[in-house]
């Protein structure tokens, strides 16, 4: 670790709630212990080889005190989905005033963490289990300044007929703020649900970083559609650590969407724990200017009959630079998986850059596997072919761009997630349309 | 004035001539049927007229309604009333038919300085084209072309036509690929496309789709030059006797 990364350590360490304070402690000092051991992620850390968080050195991050005044109309303008359960984290810290949970059911429980840890021992046994803070720096570093965050139960066969939608917003003052939101999420057998993931930023110029972790259970033949969707300014660092398990007979569908211009990772986690589980973990996402934009995803196949399905579609235009990096292990148990990836970028500009590692480690003799990647510019003869028509070269290219992206969106399975996707991510290439009709940003 | 008219016009794609001095005149109202064997430089005609990147004329001149059509972006050209026909129709994953030619369709009448249709009006305005053509719109909800059979294709284009009201439209082996019942239906729609102020350039490998689509004139290529033009009857010699005699006459 260079002597610039232990001080960045020390500094977002300074900046948490410090150890042995509150219902957390025995977490956090698992994750200072930890950290002491691995450090940040650096050069050497394989599964960062793309992604380097330099950005974090030499800033004077804070914790979450410091705050903007933030009001209803405006998470209501951003973040959408007004039909929803809302709860709303400000730099990590659950804001009871911004959520919305009044008529939430009884087979629902929503609770700050610290409550949440203290009342329930399932919830306090649960954390910290699927992100384990040893193998993972990031969670490592969320757990050592964890001071807060949701909890959030739904009890068995329970069938919520509204979203739960986690708007969480980083929102430095005048100082730059690191945030860590933490979420624990426990879907009981049978139950139904939808979880959105609003990742939103607020402020004027100040840095922000960003390192949330979300630990979700599906259980026996549950059903989770889990949608997030992030956007940040160029000065935002993103980092989110996700790590779901899926029972038997469950059934999981996962969407990411990026359309941030800083830099964002999402690094995932699946776990196919039963048998007949089924996950579909789809992502889009737009890069422009000197954005950074890496998706990292782990699907462990360990039981049999499972099946799994990954489609990744990215347009990076400018400098930007894109990082897919997607592991499938069948293990040797997990007969007859069915797992299948496809990783697909669009490169608008000669200076755009992809980094794409699909990985496949198959123990089992049954099954039927695939990946594949491709990297390209947009397509020649179906540019000309839109042109014969009257169509000219710069909406030619942005409906291909478009229709390029949508292709995934389509794949979510809930209808008014996938318009709402759909509609953010068209009013985004609306905007950048000319930067894009030409690849480089004028 | 002809609408189109083709002057000595020479091409070359990778650097290879392909078209050697072609000399052709339509007139509006007029269909005719450009035939000629595999490699004859047929098709380099089709994308030169439209425009693609990659043919690069070298010689001769292009006039389109006395203009010259060589100077306009493939875009304009499509603007002004120039239509292809592709062999090969593009898939375009992610686009839905509609979506693609509401684009094609307000480009071409903003072009003209006319309102461009909301997706109401241009729903109308295609079940209205698609029926007097005994066309299904339906595949228009999917992904342009996507998974289509070759006739869904052929027909595709044929809809597409028939929704841009073209001048001039260049038919580039719209029979290949087809079993005689899409042959039927396409032909159909192209005759009823058929117009005093339209004219029709119909490229074919084989005879057969001018059985349906009966020509005015008819012209046969070979290396890169018409060798020979006649009426309606030259098409039937050519099914009886072969390219071979043409092209010992013009070697």
């Amino acid at each position: 670790m260079s002597a610039a990364t232990t001080d960045t350590l020390q500094i977002l360490l300074a900046a948490g709630p410090g150890p042995g304070v509150g219902p957390l402690h025995d977490l956090r000092d698992a994750g200072r212990a930890a950290l002491a051991k691995t450090g940040l992620p650096g050069r050497k850390t394989e599964i960062w080889k793309y992604t380097r968080l330099k950005a974090l050195d030499g800033v004077a991050w804070t914790g979450p005190d410091a705050r903007p005044e933030i009001d209803g109309d405006w998470i209501d303008a951003q973040a959408g989905f007004r039909d929803a359960w809302r709860i709303v984290l400000v730099n990590g810290r659950f804001d009871a005033g911004l959520s919305r949970l009044t008529d939430l059911p009884s087979a629902a429980r929503i609770a700050p963490l610290p409550e949440a840890a203290g009342a329930h021992g399932a919830v306090a046994a649960a954390l910290g289990q699927l992100a384990n803070a040893e193998r993972f720096p990031m969670v490592a570093l969320n757990a050592a300044c964890l001071e807060d965050g949701v909890a959030i139960g739904v009890e068995e066969r329970a069938l919520l007929e509204k979203p739960i939608h986690v708007v969480s917003i980083t929102a430095p003052g005048a100082q730059p703020v690191a945030a860590h939101p933490r979420l624990l999420i426990r879907i009981g057998a049978g139950a139904q649900a939808t979880l959105l993931e609003s990742h939103l930023h607020l402020g004027d110029g100040a840095p922000a970083f960003t390192n949330a972790v979300l630990e979700i259970i599906v259980g026996e033949g549950a059903r989770l559609g889990h949608y997030r969707i992030h956007d940040g300014p160029e000065n935002a660092l993103f980092v989110a650590t996700t790590a779901v398990s899926v029972a038997g007979g469950a059934q999981y569908d996962a969407f990411a969407l990026n359309i941030g211009a800083g830099l964002a990772r999402n690094e995932s986690m699946y776990k196919l724990d039963g048998e007949r589980a089924e996950i579909a973990v789809n992502g889009a996402y737009l890069g422009v200017g000197g954005a950074h934009i890496d998706n990292t995803t782990f699907i462990d196949h360990a039981r049999p009959n499972c099946q799994s399905q990954e489609t990744f579609n990215g347009v990076l235009s400018d400098h930007a630079r894109g990082v897919f990096q997607g592991k499938i292990l069948v293990r040797p148990d997990a007969q007859n998986t069915d797992g299948h990836q496809m990783h697909k970028a669009l490169l608008l500009s000669g200076k755009a850059e992809v980094d794409a590692k699909p990985e496949l480690e198959i123990y089992a003799d049954d099954v039927r596997c695939g990946h594949g990647a491709t990297i390209g510019a947009l397509d020649a003869d179906q540019l000309f072919y839109l042109r014969a028509r009257g169509v000219d070269e710069q909406a030619a290219r942005a409906l291909l761009i478009e229709a390029f992206l949508l292709d995934t969106v389509e794949r979510i399975q809930d209808l008014a997630v996938r318009e709402a996707f759909a509609e953010a991510l068209t009013g985004r290439l609306r905007a950048l349309q000319s930067s894009l009709a030409h690849g480089e940003a004028a | 004035m002809a609408l189109l008219e083709i002057r000595d016009l020479q091409a070359e794609v990778d650097g290879k001539e392909i078209l050697k001095g072609i000399n052709l005149t339509v007139e509006a109202g007029e269909v005719h049927a450009v035939m000629g064997p595999n490699g004859s430089g047929k098709s380099t005609l089709s994308y030169v007229l439209a425009g693609r990147e990659g043919y690069e004329v070298t010689g001769g001149e292009v006039l389109y309604d006395g203009e010259n059509l060589l100077d306009l972006e493939p875009e304009e050209r499509a603007c002004e009333g120039l239509f292809l026909a592709f062999q090969y129709p593009v898939e375009i994953p992610g686009v839905a038919g509609t979506t693609f030619l509401r684009h094609a369709l307000n480009a071409k009448r903003k072009y003209h300085g006319e309102d461009e249709y909301d997706a109401m009006e241009f729903v109308k305005f295609v079940r209205a084209k698609a029926k007097s053509l005994n066309l299904s719109d339906d595949m228009l909800k999917r992904p342009v072309n996507v998974g289509f059979s070759g006739g869904e294709k052929k027909r595709n284009e044929t809809l597409q036509m028939a929704v841009l009201e073209p001048r001039l439209a260049v038919l580039d082996e719209t029979d290949s690929g087809l079993d005689i019942d899409a042959l039927k239906v396409v032909a159909d729609g192209v005759n009823a496309l058929r117009a005093p102020d339209r004219a029709m350039v119909v490229i074919t490998h084989y005879q057969r789709l001018l059985d349906y689509v009966v020509p005015d004139k008819v012209h046969v290529m070979a290396n890169g030059r018409i060798v020979k033009s006649g009426d309606k009857s030259l098409a039937l010699e050519l099914e009886e006797r072969g390219y071979a005699h043409l092209l010992d006459a013009a070697a």
